[in-house]
């Protein structure tokens, strides 16, 4: 009975958001509507400024911090063994009893296993960690786990998507599945795929994670920002990572 | 269809679920849509092309330039989301253009042309935009004026 019902409401969920999605084959990463010069940027890690987040990310991995004074890699091991990790986030927690991201989930180790303080969203530390944990699945598919638990997050994630908000009344949909390939100014609308996150965007002249892109669509948008961390960018980032399943990641991209 | 409806009982109904609200409540003008028009200047009076050209032209203000393109060659980086100004004032009559630039979802629920005279029916809207319009009835005047010079 319960399985079924489960089975019902993920059934109902993927006919809800096959309406919209871009169809598997003509996917494209937002790297591809990026000129070449970015695109080399993003390739050579000589070039590509996400590198001295990387740097520092691998530092962080192997140093005791917290009142446990563990390290990443004491429980871990060598980072390489986190291959995967990346493509499979958000996923669900029992200690929040509902998805949280990468990001979270480092600061989950941080307060639980290192007993240290969590760190800010877009901090250095935070932002170099993700980078690097992130930096471990290159090239692999994103691959969102077929948890029944994320159904109800990943359809709020669906219905955000698709809702029509701020003062100019836009839809991320209208934009992202509409009207991708077309020029909003001097920017090709991208399909808006969770692909290189965390990016170094030169607008930005930093690393940002995927939270701060949908902050900046959402003041474009002139909607009410969320808190770094609500649920309402996890729901997101869930929806945004399914929609994008199969496509390899990139992290650290690069982005204009 | 044909028959005049007053915006502040018709429109708002049909789109805010919680109920009308007369737009002089939302410190807007009133003003009546006719078909797909508005015939009378919000104003009651004309506005400027000149003004109104500065106002398409600003991306911070009339943000028409981030999907539009329109006969403004000093601006480098125009949209391409939706159709050329040139030649609106040929296409549309003056009430025809004051309509789609208050409210473009009278006429296509589904555009994504954003509302530029309307504070209802909105969600999550950012705190510093919150039952303010886009534009004034003043700047909505000066576009309205400057687009029907577009003859072609
Ligand atoms: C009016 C158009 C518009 C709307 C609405 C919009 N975006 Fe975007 N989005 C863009 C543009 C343009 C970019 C490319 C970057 C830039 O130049 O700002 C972008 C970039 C992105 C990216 C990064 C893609 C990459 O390759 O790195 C993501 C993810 C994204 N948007 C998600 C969203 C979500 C989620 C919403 C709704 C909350 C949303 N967007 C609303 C126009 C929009
Ligand atoms: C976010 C995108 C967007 C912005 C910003 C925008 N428009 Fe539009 N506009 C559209 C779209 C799309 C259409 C096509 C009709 C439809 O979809 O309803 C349209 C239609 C129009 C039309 C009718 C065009 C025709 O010939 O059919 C006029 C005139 C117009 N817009 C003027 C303006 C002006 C002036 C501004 C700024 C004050 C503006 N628009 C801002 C998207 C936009």
């Amino acid at each position: 009975m319960k399985p079924r019902a489960a089975l019902l409401a993920v059934l109902a969920l993927a006919a809800t958001v096959a309406r919209a999605e871009i169809p598997e084959a003509e996917r494209r990463s937002g790297y591809h509507d990026m000129g070449p010069s970015v695109q080399a940027m993003q390739d050579d890690d000589a070039a590509n400024p996400g590198t001295l987040w990387l740097l520092q990310g691998e530092a962080l991995w192997d140093r005791r911090q917290g009142a446990a004074a563990k390290s990443c890699a004491d429980c871990h091991g060598a980072a390489s063994g986190l291959a995967g990790v990346a493509a499979r986030y958000p996923a669900f927690s029992g200690v929040s009893s509902r998805p949280i991201d990468l990001e979270q989930r480092i600061n989950l180790c941080r307060t639980d296993n290192q007993k240290a303080d969590a760190w800010a969203y877009e901090s250095r530390e935070l932002l170099s960690l993700s980078a690097y944990v992130a930096r471990q699945s290159r090239d692999l598919p994103i691959a969102p786990p077929a948890d029944p638990r994320l159904a109800p997050f990943l359809a709020a994630g669906a219905d955000l998507f698709a809702r029509r908000q701020g003062q100019l009344n836009l839809s991320c949909a209208q934009c992202h599945d509409d009207n991708h390939g077309k020029k909003l100014a001097a920017a090709t609308i991208p399909q808006a795929h969770p692909t290189g996150y965390p990016i170094y965007r030169l607008e930005w002249q930093s690393l940002g994670s995927l939270q701060r892109r949908l902050r900046n669509c959402l003041i474009g948008m002139r909607a009410e920002p969320y808190a770094y961390g609500a649920p309402e960018y996890v729901d997101l980032e869930l929806y945004l990572m399914s929609r994008a399943r199969g496509m390899p990641l990139e992290a650290p991209g690069v982005r204009p | 269809m044909s028959r005049p409806d007053l915006v502040a009982a018709g429109l708002v109904a049909s789109i805010v679920v919680w109920g009308p609200s007369p737009l002089a409540a939302q410190g807007l003008r009133t003003y009546v849509a006719n078909g797909d028009s508005i015939s009378v200047s919000l104003t009651g009076r004309p506005g400027d092309p000149e003004k109104g050209r500065a106002v398409v032209a600003n991306r911070q203000v009339g943000l028409c330039l981030l999907c539009h393109t329109g006969p403004i060659p000093e601006e480098r980086f125009q949209g391409s989301l939706a159709p050329e100004l040139s030649g609106a004032g040929s296409r549309w009559s003056e009430g025809q253009l004051r309509l789609r630039i208050v409210d473009a979802a009278r006429i296509n629920p589904a555009t994504i042309m954003p509302p530029y005279y309307r504070t209802q029916g909105l969600t999550r809207v950012a705190r510093s935009f919150v039952d303010k319009p886009i534009l004034s009835a003043e700047q909505i005047e000066d576009v309205v004026a400057y687009l029907t010079t577009l003859k072609d």
